[in-house]
This record gives structure tokens, sequence and C-alpha cells, in this order.
């Protein structure tokens, strides 16, 4: 997983573990992923990591590090936070499968790419 | 108000312990040459008699407590209070954007209560700060936006200049830089179409209209429409803010600066790992833009204009 992820994911991941074996038999692979959230962190005028790659129904949580406000916006508009002032976090859940390009409409230079994989098959 | 070796606190001695708070600059039209002086300057030694004089203020950020700056009302105030003592009023104030650091209605009210004391008029164009409220502006231009155009532009004519002020925070697109957009270009067109040449044109947005540094999205992506517009003009001025630093070059008959914030300073470009704001301890703070204000001190001689080098 490219993200760091809050703590008690593992506790949540062992619990799921049968479902989740159950997931890779009806996907039919081991590429397939867990829903589990996934953090991408604002610090330095930078999203971390720029580009995730996550399953769909995902929840993508962005938390602002920095002193300055900043927004996640999809290219597309799909979705749109609020600034987000120091440690404000925003979150979307992805359900369909795409590459979602985003950005922060304070400062367009910066950019991320959250991809969803399709499901296998 | 600090104290003094001797006790006392003299007009001067109040304004060297201000120095460290980013402040105004103070623009001076004798035909058609704009000439700046650091305010310090402008109020220790008596500025020289101008026939027509203004000031520029920028990035306020009101309501923003972080470590760089805990009291960035607190230091509006100080800039405020500098603008206060100058000998001679200017005729007006044109405010750079990012008067609040999130758009709330508080921010702008204590602003404007602060804003107002200077006694002149004041123009604005908005920062990107200002626009965060849930309309994307709406609160802005219910203030300030009255005989605006679109996102908040417009002109309007003091002295044989005319100045222009544009809006480049808006409808930013992903991996660009600020922006103008096709709708204002057009206005800005039509906006100098009856104009001689010879008038001298003032032109302030935001966002620097030249790029400065577009790794961290210093500059306006077409920018350069809205300055060959201006091309004709024998004296153009450009004013900006948002970098939170002193940057001149100029550029054929161009002029381009951009003024201090009152909050807090940024790194210069490339030097730092993000544009964000420079935290220093509190007399380190003061000492380092206290000398970087001396610097661009020039006393009553006009502003030479140096072209600071970009890379870090
Ligand atoms: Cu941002």
């Amino acid at each position: 997983m490219p993200a760091s992820l809050p703590p008690q994911r593992h506790r949540a991941g062992r619990r799921a573990a049968p479902l989740l074996a159950l997931l890779f038999i009806l996907a039919g692979g081991p590429e397939a992923r867990s829903a589990d959230p996934v953090v991408v962190h604002i610090d330095n005028f930078t999203f971390g990591p720029d580009t995730i790659t996550v399953a769909p129904g995902t929840a993508v949580t962005w938390i602002n590090g920095d002193d300055i406000p900043h927004t996640v916006v999809a290219k597309d508009r799909l979705f749109r936070s609020k600034a987000l002032d120091t440690e404000d976090r925003y979150t979307f859940v992805f359900t369909q499968p795409g590459k979602y390009p985003y950005f922060c409409s304070l400062h367009p230079h910066m950019t991320g790419t959250v991809v969803v994989t399709g499901p296998a098959g | 108000m600090p104290d003094h070796d001797d006790g006392t606190l003299n007009r001067r001695g109040a304004l060297a312990c201000m120095t460290w708070a980013g402040t105004g600059l103070l623009w001076s039209l004798g035909g058609g040459v704009p000439r700046a002086v650091g305010l310090e300057t402008a109020v220790a030694t008596e500025a020289p008699s101008a026939p027509f004089r203004f000031l520029q203020i920028s990035d306020s950020h009101v309501g923003f407590d972080k470590a760089a700056n805990p009291d960035a009302l607190g230091t509006l105030r100080e800039a405020v209070a500098k603008i206060r003592l100058l000998p001679d009023k200017p005729d007006f104030i044109i405010h750079t954007g990012d008067i609040s650091h999130l758009s709330k209605e508080r921010e702008f009210d204590d602003a404007d209560q602060i804003l107002r004391e200077t006694g002149v008029p004041l123009f604005f164009v908005p920062g990107e700060h200002d626009l965060l409220d849930d309309d994307q502006g709406g609160a802005y231009r219910a203030r300030y936006g009255q005989g605006s155009r679109g996102a908040g532009w417009y002109s309007f004519d003091r002295h044989g200049i005319h100045f222009v002020g544009l809006v480049n925070v808006v409808d930013l697109k992903a991996g660009g830089l600020g922006n103008l957009g096709p709708a204002q270009l057009d206005w800005l067109d039509r906006d100098l179409a009856g104009l001689a040449s010879s008038t001298p044109v003032v032109v302030f947005a935001h966002i620097p209209l030249w790029t400065v540094y577009p790794e961290w999205g210093w500059g306006t992506q077409d920018g350069a429409r809205a300055l060959a517009s201006l091309k004709r003009f024998g004296s153009v001025t450009v004013l900006n803010g948002h970098i939170h630093q002193i940057i001149q070059k100029v550029e054929g008959t161009i002029t381009f600066h951009t003024a201090r914030s009152t909050a807090f300073p940024q790194p210069a470009p490339g030097t730092a790992p993000s544009p964000g704001p420079v935290k220093l301890p509190a007399g380190e703070l003061r000492k380092v833009l206290g000398v970087a204000s001396v610097t661009f001190v020039r006393g009553a001689e006009p502003l030479a204009i140096v072209d600071t080098p970009l890379a870090g």
C-alpha cells in the first residue's frame, strides 16, 4: 500500500481476513485489493504519495499538515473539498474504477491522481 | 509599544521597532514614472513632496495564527499605525489581496476595521485566500465587489493615471498558475482601448502577472496576454503580492514589483522545500525582515529595480 495507514487498519484487516480470502477467490487473484481506508498527506505543498491505487469502495482521506490551507479538487469536479486548514481532513469514497486526477485549487501546481482498479476478470 | 534605552518612545524609535512587520510601499508618481520608498524612510526623513502618492499593502492574512506569526492581525495593526504616522497622507491604498486567511466574515470584519483607521480610500483585489467561502468568493464580492465586473476586476482614473485591478486567483487549472481568463482579458482590451499611449498605467493583481517561479505556481498562465495589451503604453507599473517578498524587474516600459506581506515571510524562490510560511524565532524574524527592509529603502532616490535571480 502506498499510503501510511491508521494503526487500527491492521487489526481491522485481521478481523476481515476470512472475508478478504473470499473476496480474493471471487475476484480471481491476489492483485485485487480490499477497500481499506487510505490516507494522503499534504505536506510542503505536495500530495504524498501523489499517485495512489485503490480498490473500488475505498475511502481516501487527505490530511493537511501545512500551515497554509489547501483544497482537494477533482479535475472533472467529481469531488471538491472545502479549504482544509492545518490538520483538517477530507474524505471521498471512490466507487467507480478509473483514473481521477485532482489538484489544489489554491495552489494548482499541486497535483495528484487516484487510480481505482477495476473488478478483475 | 516597546520601551527604549532612554525610557522615552519617540516616533522614530517606535518605528524602528516595528520595522519587522511587513509594511507597505509608498509610491509617488511624478511625470508618470513611479518611485517607491520604504515606509520607514518615508516617515523618518519626511518624504519628498510629490504630486500624487498612493500606498500598496498586501497579504495581511487576517486570521493566520501559526508559528510564523501567531498574530497576523496585530502586525496589520502595526503596519496601519505606521501609515497613520506618514507626514503626508497617501491619496489611497491598494490592497493586493489575501486580506483574510480563510475568508471568514470575522477575518474580513477585523481587517476592515483596522484598514479603515488609515483614513484614506482603499481599493482591493482578491487573493486566493479571500475566495474560500462556500460561495467561492461571494463574501469577498459582497464586501469589496461594488462597481467591479466578473470575479471583481475594475479600473479607475486618478490624476491622469489609469489604474486597473485584475483578478488572477479564480478558476485555476490543475498543474497551472494564476489565471485571468478570456472574459477578463477581453474586458482589459476594451478598457484600455480609448487611452492614449502616453497615459501612465498601473495594473495590480494578487499573483505576479509575470513568471517568478512556476515550480511554486508564482506566475500567471495568461499574464503574457495582458502584458501584450499594455505594451503600447509608455509607462506601465505592475504591482502584485502573493509571494510575501519584494521582487522587482523592468521589461521595456513595464516595471514589475511584488510587495511584502504584513503577516509572514515566504522563502525566496527555490530556497526551501515549499513556499510555506518561514518560521523564525521572534527576535530572528524581526531582525531578518528588518534587514530585508533596509535593502529596499532608497530614500528619495528613484527606485532602482533589481532583477532578482530566481534560481535556488
Ligand atoms: Cu494548496
